[in-house]
């Protein structure tokens, strides 16, 4: 597969472009998940530190209101 | 800068093209070698402040950093990536090699840096979250951007982003910027200088090549020897400034007189050799090095160790208890 599928004007490396979309090689469609795995395991570290970061400011806001 | 790309033979899966990028290459876009230093004067800077930060927020904090530097660094490989495609040191990194998009790498970048900045803000201050958006746009714009390309004087003002982070662990700490905070900046920013001169001068056909004007390209290695050792000589002698304020104890102010003084036999080393002056067949390792260069090598990596060292004593006085007053300093 060449750099430039010129029938569609379409660049890619190894996907084959068959018009509306791409189908991916193994190694292309391996990586997508690896990338996605770890954007979502991403998210859920995002999120729970935000959760834990309130808590624990919440929690010195109260201890300092209340001494 | 594509079309540069193009012309040095790197492709790019770009438009409708489909990555095979794995976590790992976008893991080396943050450039991870410069972050662990990054993190070490950070952390120096949380510890050595005298207000005690929750260890959980500390922790995130340091996280936010280490997310904004690496932020940085992944912006700097995006704009840079004719230029590391050229030199032989970079010319592996993830976006010259083809393995990430510069499209993509300047995205993972920017949501970087604002979810850094984002995090930093909710677990310490805003002070602290305004300085790292700054730092990251200073080096990702202001210097990557605008000096590097223009000017020899590059990594003197750039140098400042770098020294930012003990500034920020220690506004994170406390929420001001004290006379401590800008004297630990200030350390890192006279540092810089002959710390990437001296990579420089033992890399200066990877830079020649590059049409980057660094010191020894731009002014000969001659002049650049000479800063080298002058700027040695004003940050050596700023390093100990720490003492006066109190800021360093005891075992600070042995660690910077001793390393100060081997900082200043290997400046004066490669002031007397002829570093930078042999041919431009240098190796694309960090510390490969031809014959006549080996005294920049040598101050190159010592000077990585001597910051660290300066740092680590910090942490040693503040956080494990080592700090013993210098007689006759009152702070």
């Amino acid at each position: 597969m060449s750099d430039r599928d010129d029938n569609f004007g379409f660049h890619h490396r190894e996907g084959q472009a068959t018009g509306e979309h791409v189908r991916l090689t193994p190694e292309q469609e391996k990586a997508r998940k690896r990338r996605n795995v770890y954007i979502a395991w991403g998210l859920v570290a995002f999120m729970v530190a935000v959760f834990l970061i309130t808590v624990v400011r919440l929690s010195q806001n109260i201890a300092g209101a209340a001494g | 800068m594509l079309d540069t790309l193009t012309q040095t033979g790197v492709t790019h899966a770009e438009g409708g093209a489909v990555s095979t990028a794995s976590p790992r290459d976008f893991f080396d876009l943050m450039k991870p070698r410069v972050m662990t230093l990054v993190v070490f004067t950070a952390f120096s800077g949380l510890v050595a402040a005298p207000v005690d930060m929750d260890p959980f927020l500390a922790f995130m904090s340091i996280l936010c950093v280490a997310m904004g530097a690496g932020a940085a660094g992944a912006l700097n490989m995006a704009y840079d990536a004719d230029i590391d495609a050229t030199m032989k040191r970079t010319r592996k990194r993830p976006v010259p090699r083809g393995a990430v998009s510069v499209s993509n790498a300047y995205g993972f970048g920017v949501v970087a840096a604002v979810l850094s900045v984002l995090l930093m803000a909710l677990s310490s201050n805003y002070l602290a979250a305004g300085l790292l958006a700054f730092s990251i746009f200073f080096y990702s714009v202001i210097y990557t951007m605008i000096l590097k390309r223009s000017t020899p004087q590059n990594i003197v003002i750039g140098g400042a982003a770098g020294a930012f982070p003990p500034m920020i662990g220690w506004v994170a700490a406390t929420g001001e910027v004290s006379l401590d905070a800008v004297i630990l900046f200030m350390i890192i920013f006279l540092w810089t200088p002959p710390h990437s001169w001296a990579l420089a001068l033992y890399k200066s056909g990877d830079y020649a090549a590059a049409g980057v004007p660094m010191m020894p390209v731009a002014k000969g290695p001659k002049s650049t020897r000479l800063q080298i050792l002058l700027y040695s000589i004003v940050m050596v002698v700023f390093a100990g400034a720490p003492v006066l304020t109190g800021l360093g104890g005891l075992v600070y102010a042995a660690t910077s007189l001793g390393g100060g003084a081997l900082f200043m036999l290997l400046a004066w080393r490669v002031f007397a050799s002829r570093a930078g002056e042999a041919g431009s067949a240098e190796e694309g390792e960090l510390y490969a090095v031809r014959a006549g260069d080996k005294a920049a090598r040598d101050l190159f990596a010592y000077s990585i160790g001597y910051l660290a060292a300066l740092f680590a004593a910090l942490i040693a006085e503040h956080g494990l208890g080592a700090y013993f007053a210098v007689p006759g300093v009152t702070g």
